[in-house]
C-alpha cells in the first residue's frame, strides 16, 4: 500500500517535471487562459452598447426633430448621417455603414397633430439578426417614451403600465456576470482535457510509455500518476481565472470556496477522465489531439455558454447529458452569484461524479486490456 | 527545362506521399470529412439564439378584471407558458429551483394605480442567466402591448408607430447568420489545426531532417504540404455549402464564384497560420495549443460568428482587425445574406489576400532558415 503510494508520488513528480520543465510549455498552460479570460470577458456579450444609424428625415418638422433628438439623447444610438434620397438607404445598410436607417415620411407631423397614427420606417441590417433585433427593441422603447410624452402634452394619458424588472443576484443583468464565472469551467476544460489526452499519447509516440509499462507500476498507479498532476494543473488554471474574475472584473463572489472547489474537483476528475479515455483509444498525438478536439468543441459550444440550452433541439439536449461542462457552468455560476450550497447543487454534483467514475473506469479498463 | 521537370516531379512525389499519409491515418479522414459533418449538424441545429417558449409563474395579487385580462394576454402569447401560483413565496421557489424561467407579479394595487396613472407589472428573474432574463424582458413587451391595445378599445398604442423591416433576414432566424460563420469555423480547424499538427509531427519524429538532405527546396516542401490539406479543406467547404442549402435553407444571395474565391483565400490564410506555427514551435503539443489560441478561439469569439463585433469595447475591436476570421465571417455573412456587395466583398478579400501572401512568405522564410 505504502509502496504503491510512493510509486504514485514518484510518477506525479515525473509528470510535473515533464510538463513544467519546458518554459514554453509552462507559458502555454497559463498564459492562454489569462488572455482568453480577459478577451472573452470583454468580447462575449449580447448586450448592445452602441448602434450606428442614419436618418432619412423627409418631414423636417419640429416633431420629427424632437423624436430624433430623443434617439440621439440615448447613450446607445449614434447618428452617422442625414440621408437625402431613398436610394441611399440601400447603400448605407449594404455597406454596413449603419445598423439602422430610420425613415420619417413627409406628413409625419401632420398626422401627429391630426391625432392619427404616424408611422415611421426602421430598416435594420439583419446580417446579424440578433443584434438587429436588439436594436429594433431599443428603438421601440425610445418611441414609446416619445409617445407617452406626446400624449401627456395633448392631455390624453393613454395606458400607463410600466414593466419593472427585478433580477436576483445580478441586478443590472450584466452579461459579464454570467459569462466570466462560466469561463472558469470552459477554459479549464479545454486546457485539462487536451493536456491529459496528449500526455499519454506523447509518451506512447516517444516510446517512453513502453518503458513505463516494464516498471513495477500497476495500470491503476500509472493512471493516478497521470490524472492527479493534470487535475492539479486544472485547479491552478481555475484559480487563476477566479482571481481575474474577482480582482480585475470585480464580480462579487458570494458563495463558499469549499463548495466551489469540491465542484471543480469533481469536474476536473470528469475532464481528466475524458482526456485519459481519449488517449487510451488513440495511437498518435495527432489522433489524441483530434479526438480531444472533437469532444471539447461540442462540449464548449453546446454547454449553454454561448446560446441557451433550452433553445437546442430536444435530441441534442438529451445527448448533452454527458457534457461535464454543462453541469460545471451551472455550478460555478450558482456558487459564484447565488451562494448555492451542496443541497441545491445535487443535480450538478451527481452527474459530474458519475461521468468522472465512468470515464476513469473506462480508461483504466482500456489500459489494462492493452497491457495484457 | 530539366530543372523544372525535376522540380515538378519532386513536388508530385511529396504531394503523393502526404496525400497517402492522410488517407492512411483514420484520424485525418475523420477531421476532413466526418468532422465537418458533425460540426455542421451539431452547431447548425444546436446553436440557436431563438428562444422558443418562456416558462413563467404568474402571481395575480389584484385579481381584478384588468389583471385577469393581462394574464390572459400572456396566456395567449405563443412565447409564454403560464403557470398561475397563489403566492410570491411559491413563485420565488419555482424560479430558484429553475422550474420556471421567471415570474410575473401583478401587485394588489394594480387596478387602483392604473386609474391614477402608473401601474406596475413586475418581472422577477434569476439574473444568473442574464441572457435568458433579458430575452424574457423583451418578450414581455408583446403581451403587454396587446393588452393595452384591447383596453384602449382597439386603438393602437401610437401615435408614432414603428414599422420595422429586418433586411436580409426577414423572419429573424438566427441560423441565417450562424451557418455562414460555421463555414469559417470548419475551414479554420481543417486548415490551421490539422496542418500545424502534421508538420510539428515531422519535426518531432525527425523525418523533416531526412527530407532536407534530399534535393528538395523549401518552396516545394510547402507546396507539397499545402495541396493535400487544401483538398481536405475544400471538401469540408463543399459539405458546409450543401448543408446550408439543403438542411438549413439559408439563402445564398451572392454569387457562387465569389463564395468559392473567398473560401479559397481564407483557407490559404488558415494553412499559412498552421504551417508557420508548426515550423516555429516544432512540438505537436505546443503547436496544437498555439493554433487553438490563435485561430480557433478567436474565430469562435472575436469574429462576429456569434458575438457582434460592434458591441465590443473599442480596444477589443482593434484586436479583431488583426484576426483573419473577422474578415472571413464578414465576407461569408454578406455573400450569403446580402449578396455581392462590392464595398464589403473586395475590401475583405483584399485584406485576406495580403494576409495569405504574408503568411506563406513568412513560412517559406522560416523553413529556409531551419534548413541552413
Amino acid at each position: 500500500m505504502l509502496a504503491s503510494l510512493l510509486r504514485i508520488v514518484a510518477l506525479i513528480r515525473k509528470e510535473f517535471l515533464a510538463v513544467l520543465k519546458d518554459p514554453r510549455s509552462r507559458f502555454i498552460i497559463f498564459l492562454p487562459p489569462v488572455l482568453q479570460c480577459l478577451l472573452f470577458g470583454y468580447a462575449a456579450s449580447f448586450d448592445l452598447n452602441s448602434a450606428f444609424y442614419a436618418v432619412l428625415d423627409q418631414d423636417r418638422s419640429p416633431a420629427s426633430i424632437a423624436l430624433l433628438a430623443r434617439l440621439d439623447g440615448s447613450a446607445i444610438f449614434h447618428r452617422q448621417a442625414d440621408l437625402r434620397r431613398i436610394d441611399d438607404i440601400g447603400t448605407w445598410i449594404d455597406d454596413s455603414r449603419a445598423l439602422l436607417v430610420i425613415q420619417i415620411p413627409r406628413d409625419f407631423e401632420r398626422h401627429l397633430l391630426a391625432g392619427e397614427p404616424a408611422p415611421i420606417q426602421v430598416i435594420a441590417d439583419g446580417r446579424n439578426s440578433n443584434t438587429a433585433g436588439t436594436a429594433l427593441g431599443y428603438v421601440e422603447t425610445v418611441v414609446d417614451d416619445f409617445n407617452a410624452d406626446w400624449r401627456a402634452r395633448q392631455g390624453q394619458p393613454g395606458p400607463s403600465l410600466r414593466i419593472v424588472t427585478r433580477a436576483w443576484f445580478n441586478p443590472n443583468l450584466d452579461s459579464r456576470w454570467t459569462m466570466i464565472p462560466s469561463l472558469i469551467g470552459t477554459l479549464t476544460l479545454m486546457g485539462t482535457l487536451m493536456l491529459t489526452a496528449m500526455s499519454v499519447a506523447r509518451e506512447r509516440e516517444q516510446g517512453t510509455f513502453d518503458q513505463l509499462l516494464v516498471t513495477p507500476f500497476r495500470p491503476f498507479e500509472i493512471m493516478a500518476g497521470k490524472a492527479i498532476p493534470n487535475m492539479a494543473i486544472g485547479l491552478g488554471q481555475a484559480t487563476t481565472i477566479l482571481l481575474i474574475a474577482q480582482f480585475w472584473f470585480r464580480i462579487p463572489f458570494v458563495g463558499s470556496f469549499i463548495v466551489l472547489y469540491s465542484g471543480l474537483g469533481l469536474f476536473l476528475m470528469a475532464a481528466v477522465g475524458v482526456g485519459l479515455f481519449v488517449s487510451s483509444i488513440s495511437k498518435t498525438m495527432q489522433q489524441a489531439m483530434l479526438y480531444a478536439f472533437l469532444l471539447v468543441m461540442p462540449f464548449a459550444l453546446l454547454s449553454g455558454l454561448a446560446t441557451p440550452v433550452s433553445s437546442m433541439p430536444d435530441f441534442l439536449q438529451t445527448v448533452m447529458v454527458i457534457n461535464p461542462l454543462r453541469y460545471a457552468l451551472d455550478l460555478t455560476k450558482r456558487v459564484f452569484l447565488e451562494d448555492a450550497g451542496f443541497a441545491q447543487l445535487g443535480s450538478d454534483f451527481l452527474p459530474l461524479g458519475v461521468i468522472g467514475l465512468f470515464t476513469l473506469g473506462g480508461a483504466a479498463w482500456m489500459f489494462t486490456r492493452r497491457l495484457s | 527545362m530539366n530543372g523544372w521537370l525535376a522540380k515538378s516531379r519532386r513536388i508530385r512525389a511529396l504531394t503523393l506521399k502526404e496525400t497517402r499519409q492522410i488517407l492512411r491515418d483514420p484520424s485525418s479522414v475523420a477531421i476532413g470529412i466526418v468532422f465537418p459533418i458533425i460540426m455542421i449538424l451539431l452547431f447548425g441545429y444546436g446553436l440557436s439564439l431563438d428562444v422558443t417558449r418562456v416558462n413563467v409563474a404568474v402571481v395575480d395579487q389584484d385579481a381584478s378584471s384588468d389583471s385577469a385580462g393581462l394574464v390572459g394576454a400572456f396566456r395567449l402569447s405563443p412565447y409564454f407558458a403560464v403557470t398561475a401560483v397563489p403566492s410570491i413565496v411559491q413563485a420565488t421557489t419555482l424560479v430558484m429551483d429553475r422550474k420556471v424561467d421567471g415570474a410575473l407579479l401583478i401587485p394588489s394595487d394594480f387596478t387602483r394605480r392604473l386609474r391614477s396613472n402608473g401601474a406596475e407589472l413586475q418581472i422577477l428573474v434569476n439574473g444568473t442567466d442574464s441572457n435568458q432574463a433579458r430575452i424574457m424582458q423583451a418578450y414581455a413587451q408583446g403581451p403587454v402591448a396587446v393588452w393595452s391595445e384591447t383596453r384602449a378599445g382597439g386603438a393602437s398604442a401610437g401615435p408614432v408607430i414603428v414599422v420595422d423591416r429586418m433586411w436580409f433576414n426577414e423572419t429573424n432566424n438566427s441560423r441565417y447568420f450562424i451557418v455562414p460563420g460555421l463555414i469559417v469555423m470548419v475551414m479554420t480547424i481543417i486548415g490551421a489545426f490539422l496542418t500545424a499538427m502534421v508538420i510539428a509531427r515531422e519535426w518531432e519524429r525527425g523525418t523533416l531532417e531526412a527530407l532536407f538532405v534530399t534535393p528538395m527546396l523549401p518552396g516545394e516542401f510547402l507546396v507539397s504540404k499545402i495541396v493535400p490539406y487544401f483538398g481536405l479543406g475544400a471538401i469540408g467547404f463543399v459539405l458546409c455549402v450543401l448543408a446550408g442549402q439543403f438542411l438549413f435553407h439559408v439563402p445564398l444571395r451572392g454569387s457562387l464564384f465569389l463564395l468559392c474565391l473567398a473560401a479559397t483565400v481564407y483557407l490559404l490564410v488558415a494553412l499559412g497560420i498552421g504551417l508557420l506555427v508548426s515550423t516555429w514551435v516544432k512540438s505537436q503539443f505546443l503547436a496544437s495549443q498555439l493554433v487553438m489560441t490563435l485561430t480557433f478561439l478567436p474565430a469562435m469569439m472575436l469574429s462576429g460568428f456569434l458575438y457582434d463585433l460592434r458591441s465590443m469595447p473599442v480596444v477589443i475591436q482593434w484586436i479583431t482587425y488583426v484576426l483573419p476570421a473577422r474578415y472571413a465571417v464578414s465576407l461569408m455573412q454578406t455573400l450569403y445574406l446580402a449578396g455581392d456587395i462590392g464595398g464589403v466583398v473586395w475590401l475583405n478579400l483584399a485584406v485576406l489576400g495580403v494576409m495569405a501572401a504574408a503568411l506563406l512568405a513568412a513560412t517559406r522564410w522560416a523553413t529556409r532558415k531551419q534548413l541552413s
